[in-house]
């Protein structure tokens, strides 16, 4: 089958840097540079640039969104005020998630950020609920975004934004410059370290990029391999892997994204009752104790006996071992439990770790 | 990362292996291509010492972060020695695809299997062609 696959404003750059570029949900994006190992590390240490546009931004404005929003998401989103973002879930009418986003708080409007392969399903969804009078509005198309992370994010911005925006916190967002081009810069990411998110319009994006990559200080180009890679070593989930329309947010360990003391968001009473009661799966992290790579669909296994499946697995750059997003047993999900993991037939020790993997934050260097 | 090049000292498979014939022993190994193909190789599965090799069949595993590979043999017979320095740095596979990063030795059952592979002027067309 032959489709159009999508090009983001940044695809010459891309490929001037040297990438390989794959096709991912509809798009030929760069899936590594100089090579995942380096790039994730890079992150981890310094700083990397990533070309997320092919991320979502769905506008909803106009009197009642917030009223709207807190009747179809999952958080709570009286809690955040213009300025700030929040992590929430849009379920289906059972308490299936539709996707996972966030929702930024501005002045005048809501901005929802959504996985590129959900895009439609999340604005059908979106705009079918809305009230009269509540306006939804696609502008995925005309906004490309950067994601800058890493502990040397601010040193790798400093030199390009107006005002300077090293203010925010974790999970803050402001307008800014950065070279002359008007973004949206957030304290938000996927790699669990410091940094920023920047939304600017697509034609200006390669404005962005090129400021930010010839910085003294600037970051590495960085692709999705290492996206990957360093989320999982946070477990943070992945729509289509961790997350999807057969289970609600609660086996993934979301309840705290979920306000299920108030909310009355579709399938709010099954969220409650699995919280209550416990869900017979939960999502862990694994480790390999030896040698091998665990990769998604792998069985696990406690004393012979299927307890769960591998959804997400790697080897780990940071640790040099391997490691997984499992859903397991809720016997079998507390850290320490040693389980083995069947690849392609063979079996690996692993044991049940505690989240994230690695000592880092988003939020290392606030000032609170 | 290791520039393109296909030596005319070695005999290569469809698959993308190459093999070098020394005395009645040869030596296996993945092609530019393949380690370019695959991306970083972080682990190599091996084969056991003596353990037989297929003409065409899989005798191990490369993986990078993203993806895994089988290696595929590209002539018979017993697997004689395993580059235990593969294993531990699995990334000479993309920095030196013919030298350092050889994967196994093996003494052929039958040497004449080779002639069914090709030169590397044919694998180089052949690779040409792929892309078509």
């Amino acid at each position: 089958m032959i489709t159009d696959l999508k090009r983001t404003s940044l695809y010459d750059r891309h490929a001037a840097a040297g990438a390989k570029i794959v096709p991912f949900a509809g798009w030929e994006m760069p899936v590594e540079y100089a090579g995942v190992r380096a790039e994730h590390l890079a992150v981890r240490a310094r700083s990397g640039l990533f070309d997320v546009s092919h991320m979502g931004q769905i506008e909803v404005m106009g009197p009642g969104s917030r009223e709207f929003l807190q009747s179809v998401l999952t958080n709570d989103i009286t809690r955040i005020g213009p300025g700030q973002a929040q992590y929430t879930l849009l379920p289906d009418d059972e308490g299936g998630v539709i996707d996972d986003l966030l929702a930024y708080a501005l002045l005048d409007r809501f901005l929802l950020v959504v996985n590129a392969s959900n895009i439609a399903p999340c604005f059908e969804r979106i705009s079918g609920l809305a009230p009269a009078g509540v306006d939804v509005v696609d502008r995925s198309p005309e906004v490309a975004m950067l994601a800058l992370q890493g502990p040397a994010w601010a040193l790798a911005l400093s030199p390009f934004a107006s005002p300077e925006p090293f203010a925010l916190q974790y999970m803050e967002a402001t307008e800014a410059r950065v070279s002359g081009v008007p973004c949206l810069v957030a304290r938000t990411g996927y790699t669990g370290e410091p940094g920023v998110e920047i939304m600017c319009p697509a034609d200006d994006a390669s404005t962005v990029w090129d400021a930010l990559m010839r910085g003294p200080d600037g970051p590495v180009p960085t692709g999705l391999a290492a996206r990957d890679t360093l989320r999982l070593e946070m477990g943070y989930p992945l729509y289509g892997n961790e997350l999807g329309r057969d289970r609600s947010p609660i086996a993934a360990g979301l309840h705290w994204a979920c306000d299920l003391r108030n909310g009355g968001f579709p399938g709010a009473e099954r969220m409650r009752s699995e919280r209550e009661q416990g869900t017979p799966e939960k999502l862990v992290a694994l480790l390999f104790t030896e040698k091998g790579i665990p990769r998604g669909g792998c069985p696990v296994l406690a004393n012979g006996e299927v307890v769960g499946t591998v959804t997400s697995g790697t080897l780990s750059p940071s640790l040099g071992v391997g490691a997984a997003l499992a859903y397991v047993s809720s016997d079998h999900a507390e850290p320490g439990t040693a389980l083995t993991v069947d690849v392609r037939g063979k079996q690996k020790a692993a044991e049940v770790t505690a989240l994230p993997l690695v000592d880092t934050s988003p939020r290392k260097g606030d000032p609170r | 990362m290791s520039d393109e090049t296909y030596p005319d000292d070695l005999r290569y498979h469809p698959e993308h292996d190459w093999v070098r014939l020394d005395g009645d022993e040869a030596v296996f190994g993945v092609t530019w291509f393949a380690q370019d193909a695959l991306g970083e190789v972080v682990y190599f599965d091996p084969p056991e010492v003596g353990a037989t090799t297929t003409a065409g069949a899989s005798y191990g595993e490369l993986e990078s972060v993203k993806a895994v590979s089988d290696i595929i043999a590209p002539a018979g017979g017993e697997v004689v020695a395993v580059n235990a320095a593969v294993s531990d740095s699995p990334e000479l596979v993309n920095g030196d695809p013919y030298g350092a990063g050889w994967l196994v030795k093996v003494r052929l059952s039958d040497p004449s299997q080779l002639d069914a592979l090709m030169d590397a002027a044919a694998y180089r067309a052949y690779l040409a062609g792929l892309g078509d």
